[in-house]
């Protein structure tokens, strides 16, 4: 049977406290304390809606053969590149075979969920891979600075042994500007939010939920779990209340604990809601944004034999409170800071060499030597066991799902970095096999001889000037539950 | 069967420009000051070298590449004149170079030369500088504190030593070094420091502070070689023959085997080893009398003692906080200074390390010459990462001792 296989999510760990972004604005626009509950969730300085993307696809994968994809689809309001295909960043990564087919699904807030429709009704045996991420940039003291966060959420969908089959897949499409991005801006624009509700959400979900429910033959108070994935407070309750469904069925939207994803959204409360579904249960999901889409999903009993997953719960558990609100300006661009002379250099990317070595670089993979056994990264023509050095033996590695301990390490003050101080050193693969890298996510007290780590895929230089982002892989602190998965590189 | 370098070759002259921030002085004039005094010393004309070796580590911030600024900034005439690289051993390479001409029979005058401008970038510290196309894709941006901090972690790890004690061994290392370049004149850094001033300074890169760093400096030194019949000849007494030229490259595996655990240099235990063969030297801790090692940090110092084989093994914090390598230690190490203090323009530094050497051998060093009638001496420059680098060892020592 047709329907998800596998689902997973993933949060950045920094959580902006919303009362460290109140006290700055507090001045200016009083209002803005009307959001003032609860934190958000961040980027980093070097995640991105790629690297979300990457780590949620990840998470969805845990314990699934990943060449098992046949079709990626990416969906996110903020990638990185208009004229590019963004996907493919993540197909690499993910070390997905080059026969795939792979597509980027921008600028709606439903795109992740109608990417899912148009997977489930499927008809082929093709199974595909969702991800959704997104990372909106919103002015200084806009309402959006508080509501919006930033995460990313992945279905895998297919035949097989899925943990949900779909009831009901409704999408009406109405042009209504509640808010836009031009094309180049930064930020998003929105009208009055009193018409957005009363024209928008009010006018336009009920009917569409009316519809789905038909669709699958079921009364609204079948619905065990109502997921809406709207950002204005209440908005779900209100819907459900004209819906016809209890308000004890609407299901947690992160507002006071990641934020409103944007495209990201839907698939990441999915997640969220299918981490803490029985078997038999069934889900409503709703997405908004010129139309609507509904999805109705029943879990079956395969849900329980999912290997386990950080899923978004385990990411929530992971956040650290961030408390000074410049970093978020920082990290998104929004200020003018001084970075000294060191940060000058040309971050300029050559592209053939990029290309050549994608598959160590965005892929992280090394080589074991078919002569000694030796695990290496990168890959090379001769071993690097000096009591080996065998020529041309060398069969394809992936290190990033290998466990790691720190062997070296420093936080380094005067090396740039736009997060201070620069904390790398030598990390050591269970196995085989080391590299001397960035840490991120970990704060410089953590950092000690023998730490365990995880891999994660982040943005590791900008170039400015011209427009292109190199991403590579850095260590983080171990999730203790991902350490026990290793690729058999141990 | 090779039978070494070992006495085939002495410095006929050498010469040492003043280290410092040389804000009015280009790499061309810090060359020709190094060069007017060796050439003095030396006794010969100009136009009797028949060939030169140019070090530089950093040429793009200043001479640029190739032989030829040499060869204008001292109007050569139309000698050879190679440009050596190999990042902190690049003085060391030119020195080997012109020896190697010399021993062969090429040359009967050779000249070595070293010279680095670095303070013209705009901020402290080395230049930011390209490191290969893939390597500045993938590598964290490592400055060089961040990578030679990190043999302090691992060091401490293996060793079990609480990071206060360690602290305190490399905050003598530094304290010692300025000590002693407070009675060098040529010295960047002349100032004494206290051990309360070491440990407690702002920090670079744990646990590396402000008083672990050498100093960032613009200078140049310059030898000159010949055989030791022609020295002789030219009526030289007291000559000072090279003994030893070793250099170890690493393979690799330090950075990407598990055979390495970060707290030492392997290379330097290659090189070292090889180096005291070639000079004769069974017994180092009894044998050298005087060390000049690649003290860029106060740890890559500490390290090295062991890896030159004189301290043991964990033993060598312990040997620095004794006072072994001090001044008046039993063999003082950097008594001029070392890069810590005397500074460190990269391509002139292991030709100012064979300078000290020289004067210490010719009872020319001044208020900071040993007694001790100093015969053996050990040069060691230590290029790139502590994981990836160039190492090299040299012996210099009296002519037949």
């Amino acid at each position: 049977m047709r329907g998800i296989l596998s689902f997973g999510a993933y949060i950045p760990r920094l959580r902006l406290q919303r009362e460290a972004i109140l006290r700055s604005h507090s001045w200016y626009d009083a209002s803005l304390s009307a959001h003032g509950r609860g934190e958000r969730a961040m980027c980093n300085y070097d995640e991105d809606a790629i690297t979300m993307a990457v780590e949620a696809a990840r998470d969805c994968l845990a314990g699934h053969d990943a060449p098992a994809v046949d079709d990626l689809l990416l969906a996110s309001t903020s990638l990185p590149y208009a004229s590019r295909l963004n996907a493919s960043i993540v197909a690499q990564a993910l070390n997905l075979p080059e026969g795939i087919g792979a597509l980027d699904i921008a600028s709606s807030q439903r795109g992740a969920t109608s990417a899912l429709i148009q997977a489930l009704r499927g008809g082929a045996t093709r199974s595909a891979l969702i991800v959704a991420s997104d990372h909106r940039k919103s002015k200084a003291a806009s309402a959006q600075e508080l509501l919006y966060g930033d995460a990313a959420g992945a279905m895998l969908v297919g035949e097989g042994e899925i943990v949900a089959e779909p009831l009901a897949l409704e999408s009406r499409t109405i042009d209504m500007a509640d808010h836009y991005r031009g094309a180049g801006a930064a930020t998003d624009t929105y009208w009055e939010e009193r018409w957005i509700r009363e024209e928008g959400h009010t006018a336009q979900i009920p009917q569409a939920i009316s519809a789905a429910l038909h669709q699958a033959g079921l009364e609204a108070a079948q619905i065990d779990t109502f997921c809406v994935a709207l950002p204005q407070k209440g908005a779900a309750q209100r819907i459900a209340k004209l819906a016809g469904i209890a308000p004890d069925r609407v299901h947690d939207t992160l507002a006071e604990t990641v934020g409103n994803a944007g495209a990201a959204h839907p698939l990441l409360m999915l997640a969220h809601a299918l981490h803490v579904s029985a078997p038999g249960q069934v889900l409503m999901l709703v997405a908004f944004g010129q139309g609507v889409d509904v999805l109705i999903l029943r879990t079956t009993p395969a849900l329980a034999a999912l290997p386990r997953r950080a899923g978004a719960q385990g990411w929530l558990a992971r956040g650290k409170a961030e408390d000074n609100y410049m970093k978020f300006l920082v990290f998104n661009d929004l200020l003018p800071l001084e970075r000294g002379m060191r940060a000058e250099n040309d971050k300029l990317t050559p592209l053939s060499v990029e290309y050549r070595n994608r598959k160590a670089v965005h892929g992280f993979i090394g080589g074991r030597c078919g002569h000694c056994g030796t695990a290496q990264w990168p890959r090379s023509d001769v071993c690097v066991n000096p009591a080996c050095g065998a020529t041309g033996t060398q069969e394809d590695l992936p290190f990033a799902d290998t466990p790691a301990r720190i062997m070296s390490y420093t936080a380094d003050r005067l090396a740039y970095t736009p997060s201070p101080p620069a904390c790398y050193g030598m990390v050591q693969f269970e196995g085989g096999g080391r590299l001397m890298m960035d840490f991120t996510d970990v704060d410089e007290d953590e950092l000690d001889v023998g730490l365990a780590l995880r891999l994660s895929f982040r943005i590791k230089a900008s170039d400015s000037a011209r427009g292109y982002t190199r991403y590579f892989w850095k260590a983080t602190v171990a999730d203790p539950l991902e350490n026990r998965h290793g690729n058999g590189n141990s | 069967m090779a039978t070494g370098i070992r006495d085939k070759v002495v410095i006929l002259g050498m010469g040492c420009s003043h280290f410092g921030e040389r804000w009015d002085r280009s790499a061309e004039n810090l060359a020709v000051e190094a060069f007017n005094e060796c050439l003095q010393d030396a006794g010969i004309d100009k136009a009797q070298i028949q060939a030169a070796w140019l070090g530089t580590g950093i040429e793009t911030q200043h001479l640029g590449s190739g032989g030829v600024p040499l060869g204008v900034a001292l109007r050569l005439p139309n000698i050879p004149v190679s440009r050596v690289e190999n990042f902190c051993a690049s003085g060391s390479e030119a020195l080997r170079g012109a020896a190697y001409a010399v021993a062969s029979g090429a040359c009967d005058f050779a000249l070595a030369f070293g010279v680095e401008k670095l303070k013209d970038t705009g901020y402290g510290g080395l230049p930011q500088r390209p490191r290969g196309p893939l390597n500045d894709i993938v590598w964290p941006n490592i400055s060089a504190p961040g990578s030679f901090a990190q043999l302090a972690s691992a060091y401490r790890a293996k060793h079990g030593i609480d990071a206060r004690d360690l602290k305190r061994a490399i905050a003598h290392v530094s304290v010692k070094s300025h000590a002693n370049a407070v009675r060098n004149p040529k010295a960047h850094l002349r100032k004494s420091i206290s051990m309360d001033d070491a440990i407690n300074a702002p920090m670079i890169a744990e646990p590396l502070g402000l008083y672990d760093c050498c100093g960032v400096s613009d200078g140049a030194a310059c030898a000159i070689l010949t055989t030791p019949d022609i020295a002789s000849g030219l009526g030289k007494r007291d000559l000072v023959a090279i003994k030893a030229l070793q250099l170890a490259v690493s393979s690799g595996s330090e950075a990407g085997h598990d055979s390495w655990d970060g707290s030492y240099f392997q290379t330097t235990r290659v090189a070292s080893a090889r180096a005291y063969e070639e000079a004769g030297i069974g017994r180092p801790r009894e044998q050298i009398d005087l060390l000049e090692v690649h003290d860029c940090f106060s740890i890559t110092e500490l390290v090295t003692m062991e890896d030159m084989h004189i301290s043991a093994e964990g033993r060598a914090a312990q040997d620095v906080l004794d006072g072994f390598y001090d001044a008046d230690g039993t063999i003082p190490c950097q008594i001029d200074g070392g890069l810590k203090c005397f500074g460190h323009p990269i391509g002139a530094t292991g030709l100012r390390m064979a300078y000290e050497m020289y004067l210490q051998m010719l009872g020319r060093a001044g208020a900071r010459q040993r007694t001790d009638d100093p015969t053996i001496g050990v040069i060691h420059n230590l290029g790139g990462f502590p994981w990836q680098n160039v190492c090299s060892v040299s012996v210099l020592g009296r002519y037949g001792a």
